[in-house]
């Protein structure tokens, strides 16, 4: 009803390779574009910005550069939060040998960092599959996790191991450290991630992106077709590790403030993974409805039985949490095993051929 | 020249100067090595008969643990606590089949590890809701399990060996002997292993998939219960022990991930190295705190030389 596609006409190949084959996408976006860059940060308060939007945005950016070497490329990675550290003391660094430097370009140079130790720590994927990859990612995940407690000179030697983010301008804005306001560091991170998503979407679209489903769907099929495994394999590690590095980045200039070592822990990485997964592997869309789940979820159950009044203590909450996003994860593997990118591809099919059954 | 000496001698030299300690050392080694065997174990079986990385095997660990502490502080007696944490044990994993597993059955490798790791969350919760937060002492006394150590004094030196280690060694032992036996003796056992080899060729002979996953996940249970006891025995029975679990994980890649001798060998070898590079060269040369990532490192380095681990089972490719 809302889909009618009855008189778009495709001509040629490439008018239904189009990004937007059917014109109330791009309407649909549209209408989404409108409401994150204006309709949001009007309405929004400092709790909703901080609590719901940036992290929304930051996570998804995490989950995005996870699903292209996970979902697109097939190689198994439970190192996302060590690479997300990477990103953020690379960032801290440069922020704080170059002062002048803008911010900007700061958090994007900081990515390379993240993606060069990420192509290191790609390298056995060349010789390891499946589950024992994930297990020899996990090297990386708590040997950088290590090392960022363990070298002085990344914290630059602050007596309590922690990075903490200076008040950084730009363009005569304070974006980053505790004075900047809620607002400017939203219009920041969404400008970034926006980027990146187009960066991404054109990527996964694209040649290297084909070459990636290929070496996804039947490896040594696509070394006999031509493909060099070693170079997809590893463009993929670099690729994925820049966009985490730089969601790493934004996670600590713009959202926490401050960061030790312990908050790139292993529970980092499964909470991405967790947003790749129900998201949907292989969607870019599937990052966003994922991240607005697992991080509005938890802010949701803690706020349901203090406006029911009911007297449960903090910590019970925080228990019944925990429990809860478990029981969800399962249920919504078992409801939607490919995640929610499959449910709105379902809902979009229905809507275009409704009121026809098929 | 000096940086390569404290690396290749100095180590080696202090290892021959107190040869009392080196060993000292290494029995600590293959204390926690078997427990890393342990939770490796119940991590390879599940593995071996459903294709199944179950992440969840540490939680299992620290619930069963629990319970069994729990059970007790609600003034059940000890002996009856065990057989009671058991009967939990059993059910939890009819909960895990029916619930999660049975749902997802023929779904993705990757789907069913994210399913594992929700139980593994829910779990926590779940713990954390009944039993609470706070660490617990493990009922040693009451299950009679000896404490107080035996000092041997080798080369004039003096090692000092924990009864509580000594039984956890003998218990793991026994469990593994059993298990062994139970595999490769019993009807079930050789169900579990028929479906191991081929699921659908196992189904089409009639041997009901739910019923083994019962069954293995209930053993899974009790290695957990042991591992629970011995861990908690030494370091009291809290939620930390899901993190230590982790370390299970690089014991499977060294041992293969459906090899049941590679666990144990794996657990002890990783065990044992862990805790020497720790001491001999982690602590001089590194700040210590290596132990964290070690045994995940050495591992990704024997599998750049042999993907399958150690032990696994050799992945022939074909298009």
């Amino acid at each position: 009803m809302l889909y009618r596609v009855a008189g778009q006409y495709k001509t040629s190949y490439q008018a239904d390779y189009a990004l937007f084959p059917v014109r109330q996408d791009a309407f649909l976006l549209g209408i989404i574009l409108i409401m994150a860059f204006v309709v949001l940060p009007a309405t929004a308060n400092d709790f909703v910005f901080r609590a719901l939007l940036i992290p929304v945005l930051i996570y998804a950016l995490a989950a995005m550069g996870l699903n292209i070497l996970t979902g697109y490329a097939g190689q198994l990675s439970l190192g996302t939060g060590a690479f997300m550290g990477v990103g953020a003391y690379a960032c801290f660094k440069l922020v704080t040998i170059f002062p002048e430097m803008n911010i900007l370009v700061a958090v994007l140079l900081s990515g390379f960092f993240s993606a060069t130790i990420g192509m290191a720590f790609g390298l056995p994927s060349l010789r390891i599959k499946g589950f024992y990859l994930a297990i020899a990612t996990l090297a990386a995940q708590f040997f950088l996790v290590w090392l960022f407690q363990k070298w002085g000179w990344l914290y630059n030697y602050h007596t309590s191991g922690a990075i903490l983010v200076p008040n950084i301008q730009m363009f005569g804005i304070t974006v980053s450290g505790p004075t900047a306001t809620a607002m400017a560091q939203y219009y920041f991170v969404l400008g970034v991630v926006a980027l990146m998503t187009i960066l991404a979407i054109n990527v996964t679209r694209g040649r290297i992106g084909r070459i990636w489903k290929s070496v996804r769907d039947m490896d040594i099929a696509a070394e006999l077709v031509g493909i060099n495994l070693m170079k997809a394999k590893l463009m993929a590690f670099f690729v994925s590790s820049y966009i985490v590095g730089v969601s790493g980045a934004l996670f600590v200039f713009m959202w926490r403030g401050a960061a030790e070592a312990e908050l790139f822990d292993v529970q980092l990485s499964f909470r991405v993974l967790f947003i790749a997964i129900i998201g949907g592997l292989g969607s870019i869309l599937g990052n966003y409805l994922g991240a607005i789940l697992i991080v509005a979820l938890p802010v949701l159950l803690n706020v349901v039985p203090r406006a029911l009044g009911l007297p449960i203590s903090s910590s019970m909450v925080e228990h019944l949490n925990t429990m809860t996003i478990g029981a969800l994860i399962i249920f919504f593997l078992i409801v939607e095993p490919h995640g929610l990118a499959r449910f709105w591809q379902i809902i979009r099919e229905k809507l275009i051929i409704w009121p026809f059954p098929h | 020249m000096d940086l390569l000496g404290r690396i290749f001698v100095k180590p080696f030299q202090d290892m021959a100067a107190a040869p009392d300690f080196l060993i000292q050392v290494v029995w600590e080694g293959l204390v926690s090595g078997t427990l890393y065997a342990l939770i490796a174990l119940g991590f390879v079986l599940i593995y071996k008969s459903s294709r199944i990385f179950n992440f969840a095997q540490g939680i299992m660990v620290v619930f069963a643990a629990l319970t069994l502490v729990g059970l007790h502080q609600m003034g059940v007696p000890a002996l009856l606590a065990l057989p009671m944490t058991l009967v939990v044990m059993f059910f939890l994993a009819v909960a895990i089949e029916r619930l999660v597993l049975r749902p997802l059955v023929n779904q993705p490798d990757i789907i069913l590890f994210m399913a594992t790791i929700g139980i593994t969350l829910f779990l926590i919760g779940f713990g954390e809701t009944i039993f609470g937060g706070e660490t617990k002492r493990m009922i040693t006394r009451e299950l009679y399990i000896p404490a107080g150590s035996t000092i041997f004094e080798p080369f004039g030196g003096f090692v000092a060996i924990e009864h509580l280690d000594l039984t956890a060694l003998v218990a793991a032992i026994l469990l593994v002997t059993s298990l062994l036996v139970f595999l490769n003796k019993t009807r079930i056992g050789r169900a579990i292993r028929a479906l191991g080899d081929d699921h659908q060729a196992a189904l089409s002979v009639g041997i009901s998939l739910s019923m083994i996953w019962v069954v293995v996940w209930f053993i899974a249970g009790i290695i957990a219960l042991v591992t629970g006891i011995a861990w908690g025995a030494r370091a009291g029975v809290s939620f930390a022990l899901e993190i230590i679990a982790l370390k299970a994980l690089p014991v499977l890649l060294l041992g293969g991930l459906e090899s049941v001798a590679g666990a144990i060998i794996g657990g002890l070898a990783i065990g044992v190295l862990e805790k020497l590079f720790e001491i001999y060269w982690g602590q001089p040369l590194m700040g210590g705190g290596t132990e964290t990532w070690f045994a995940f490192v050495f591992a990704l380095i024997v599998l750049l030389f042999r993907p399958q681990g150690l032990f696994g089972e050799r992945i022939i490719e074909r298009v």
